[in-house]
């Protein structure tokens, strides 16, 4: 018989997730109040900092122009920290992979409760975010339900690029060059704080290749209520990225941990 | 009555890891209901057996069931019949000892309920009580360690898997987990244990598999093995080399085989009472000199010329 690697359960991948949740339970209260601040800082800086010398972008006042694109950037940090120092500890030095892999669960079992988990993290820095922008007055339409899956699929998708980056290394301090040299950059240059269209030819066409770039897309328009038939590219170029990084990662894992 | 069933077989069991043979090609059958025990040095290939059996590295060669089932097709299955306690101990930091066992038993799927009742039994039976709701940190090494056998317990398994389970205990705690080994083994559960330590194996296993270089160089009972490759009786002598060296040649006829270690000589006889009242009225000055039972450390230094910790 040749040899398959067994299929991901997904209620085995829930258990490694709610493992999580139960630690997190412990200590949420504490976890979450930063990301409640963080929002409001970058607004007050940002917003009304810069703002006061630009007024509007493209036609929007320069608060509600770099919103939405911060929302999708704090999804990025919060499911992005989950997948690379959080998972590289329980899998190197904590050991509770260890203990995790000796029962039912398998190898991709555990990648995708980590994911899984990942995605929710990010949703929850993504929804402080949110209730700090509905109270400065910013998404008061239905469409804005449309934001909500957003985060979970956004954070998913930074979930598994982490994860990726994590399955590569084997010393904790490459993740300083994944965070300076990857994430910084999509921060900075996916367009956030000034649209796209300023940037050269060269660095927009590098943009579309970029995972922060489109999430940025899509936030905006559905927060300014663009229903351009660009959203659903946008949408579909994250939903595709997240599929296959998915099944390449449960792959790298389970040969990581498997060997 | 039946032959008595192995729950555990293998053959040819091969696993490389680059340029490394961690284990060559061995076969054993382990009978349900029994303590058998790897014993070995350090680096023989006894954690890797373990974790062939409960699937966490694949072999690269040969066959290894557990109930039948092959470990390497039907993963989930084979580890929902096996609990597992880690030479590192494996323990959730993050959590307390109550919450270690009901996130562990999630794992195998039990019901909240069926899941408290349990862990509240095992941490009765590993007399845990008084811990129940502290941090694990807290805890001492011998508490550790029988909160992860308690954790390994959580799904009822067939098999329990103990890597090194008193390495780095104090004698006390030491004896409290082979007590509870005990009465495992009376309850049905099938042991399987690995251990650099003679006296370990000799307490526990009903039968052994010694373990060199990722071979078994023997396997039996311990009484067996002991019998059948070595004198019943030791003479351990400690001293001067060349003072050991005069005693062996004055004493080479009368016994049946001797090993030179650096720090001792060890003359191997059926009975050493007579041998060492004669080495004693020799006139040579020794440091110590001591008459015992042949152990399993004899048979392993037989076997493969090393000692079992070095």
């Amino acid at each position: 018989m040749t040899y398959s690697a067994p299929k991901v359960r997904f209620t085995a991948a829930l258990r490694v997730w709610q493992r999580n949740a139960t630690v997190y339970k412990r200590t949420w209260k504490l976890n979450i109040l930063p990301n409640f601040f963080e929002p409001f800082l970058y607004l007050l800086g940002m917003g009304l900092g810069l703002g006061a010398y630009i007024n509007e972008m493209e036609g929007i006042p320069y608060i509600e122009f770099i919103a939405p694109g911060l929302l999708v950037s704090s999804i990025m940090w919060g499911a992005s920290l989950e997948t690379t120092y959080n998972v590289f500890v329980k899998m190197n030095f904590d050991r509770i992979y260890d203990g995790i892999l000796s029962t039912p669960v398998n190898p991709k079992d555990l990648a995708l409760g980590e994911l899984l988990w990942g995605a929710t993290r990010g949703t929850i820095y993504g929804g402080a975010f949110f209730s700090i922008l509905f109270v400065f007055g910013m998404g008061y339409h239905w469409g804005i339900l449309l934001i909500f899956p957003l985060l979970f699929i956004i954070g998913f998708m930074f979930a598994t690029i982490g994860l990726m980056f994590t399955s590569l290394i084997k010393e904790i301090e490459l993740f300083n060059y994944f965070f300076t040299l990857f994430l910084t950059p999509l921060f900075l240059f996916s367009g956030i704080f000034f649209p796209m269209s300023q940037l050269p030819q060269i660095i927009q066409i590098i943009a579309w290749f970029t995972p922060l770039y489109h999430g940025v897309e899509l936030s905006r328009g559905i927060f300014n209520q663009v229903w351009s038939i660009d959203l659903l590219h946008h949408f579909i170029w994250i939903l595709a990225l997240t599929l296959l990084n998915t099944w390449l990662v449960l792959r790298k894992i389970h040969k990581r941990l498997y060997q | 009555m039946g032959t008595p069933s192995k729950i555990i077989k293998a053959s040819k069991l091969t696993k490389i890891y680059g340029d490394l043979t961690a284990v060559n090609g061995v076969d054993f059958q382990i009978e349900a209901g029994t303590c058998y025990g790897f014993l070995g040095p350090n680096g023989a290939g006894k954690t890797t057996v373990m974790r062939m059996i409960y699937c966490v590295t694949p072999p690269n060669s040969g066959q290894l069931t557990v109930n039948g089932l092959d470990v390497k097709h039907n993963m989930s299955s084979v580890k929902r019949s096996i609990g597992v306690v880690t030479q590192d101990d494996s323990l959730d930091y993050d959590l307390n000892v109550l919450n270690n066992l009901l996130v562990y038993a999630r794992y195998y799927d039990l019901t909240r309920e069926q899941a408290l009742r349990r862990a509240e039994e095992l941490i009765e039976f590993f007399q845990l009580g008084e811990k129940r709701l502290q941090n694990v940190r807290t805890l001492s090494g011998g508490m550790k360690r029988r909160l992860q056998i308690a954790r390994a317990l959580i799904n009822k398994p067939d098999v329990l898997i103990l890597d090194e389970p008193s390495t780095g205990l104090d004698p006390q705690a030491r004896h409290h987990v082979w007590a509870k080994c005990h009465e495992l083994i009376e309850q049905g559960v099938t042991l399987l244990l690995t251990t650099h330590y003679m006296d370990e194996a000799e307490q526990l296993c009903d039968r052994i598999a010694v373990m060199d270089r990722g071979n078994i160089v023997t396997e039996g009972s311990p009484w067996d093995l002991i019998k059948s490759e070595v004198s019943p009786q030791v003479v351990e002598v400690r001293g001067d080399a060349q003072h050991r060296e005069s005693i062996l040649e004055k004493v080479r006829g009368q016994i049946d085989f001797h090993e030179s270690l650096s720090d001792r000589l060890l003359l191997y006889t059926n009975n050493s009472n007579p041998l060492y009242a004669q080495i004693q009225k020799m006139d040579i000055p020794v440091k110590t000199l001591l008459s015992r039972r042949s152990s399993l450390e004899d048979v392993f230094l037989k076997l493969t010329g090393r000692e079992l910790i070095d």
